[in-house]
């Protein structure tokens, strides 16, 4: 096996973040839409939900989506 | 376009001025879709997005008894159109890799790449060797073969979960659980050798 220094470090970054009990995509895709308005309207929704918060920390590909929902949300707010 | 409340939109999409309320949610979709996919999509931009709007309605009208109100009717639309869009384009970016191209040759050298690294300081070269060989000995020994294969994967492969989990005949929920698991395995692995995973990526800090 050829591990480098990258990635041991985001192998270990994602071990540290690890908690007992954490959201799962399922979970975390049905507290996005609340998460994202909270967030657009000045509230710390991390603070609010931070299970969500933890989920988005370790896992790209609901990261990316919910970045995508917050920057159309933000454009076309109204 | 008329705006709605959260139940207009769904007396509207449930009721006899269906067709219209379809047609205005498409509108919101679609300009959603152009803006955060127009640095993604290269070529047939507004073709791809009719497409993943239309199937996003199609997923919306028939998820419709799941909106649980906590968010405007939109945003939550839009966060269906959001995953039909990107779960596409990440089955078509990924389309011809396969897990096993993505699998780090085991040569059975067990010359770890962070020699090749620079490092001035030929202590801290030699700790790092030696987490090296460390943590794949874990992922070898202390993972399952799934977990091995989702892990790497993932973190050195980068492919999106529901890519591997697709290739894995799973689902992103049950794939997300066995890495769960398999990072708790790691970080249990880590305290029987005396180490938290913060004293690891300091190691290799430069």
């Amino acid at each position: 096996m050829k591990l480098s220094s990258e990635d041991i470090q985001k192998m270990m970054e994602a071990v540290k973040m690890t908690r007992e009990h954490e959201l799962d995509c399922g979970h975390c895709y049905d507290e996005i839409d609340q998460f994202v308005e909270m967030e657009l309207s000045g509230k710390n929704a991390a603070e609010v939900m931070p299970l969500v918060q933890q989920h988005l920390d370790l896992c790209g590909a609901c990261r990316e989506e919910y970045q995508a929902l917050l920057d159309t949300l933000k454009a076309f707010i109204d | 376009m008329q705006t709605r409340t959260n139940s207009e939109w769904l007396n509207d999409l449930r009721g006899p001025d269906q067709d219209q309320a379809i047609e205005d949610l498409r509108k919101v979709l679609k300009r959603g879709l152009i803006y955060s996919l127009s640095s993604r999509i290269k070529t047939d931009l507004e073709t791809q997005v009719d497409d993943f709007v239309q199937d996003a309605i199609l997923r919306i009208l028939d998820k419709l008894d799941t909106f649980r109100g906590e968010s405007r009717f939109t945003t939550w639309a839009q966060k269906v159109a959001v995953r039909v869009a990107f779960t596409e384009l990440r089955r078509q970016r990924w389309k011809d890799i396969s897990l096993e191209d993505l699998m780090p040759e085991d040569s059975g050298d067990f010359t770890p790449l962070v020699l090749a690294d620079p490092s001035p300081n030929p202590e801290k070269r030699a700790t790092q060797t030696i987490m090296t060989e460390m943590i794949e000995t874990m992922l070898k020994e202390d993972l399952t073969e799934r977990q091995r294969t989702a892990m790497l994967a993932i973190m050195k492969g980068g492919m999106p979960l529901e890519e591997v989990a697709r290739r894995m005949d799973t689902n992103r929920n049950a794939l997300y659980k066995l890495l769960h698991d398999a990072r708790k395995q790691m970080r249990e692995s880590l305290l029987e050798k005396g180490l938290t995973p913060g004293e690891v990526i300091e190691a290799f800090e430069i």
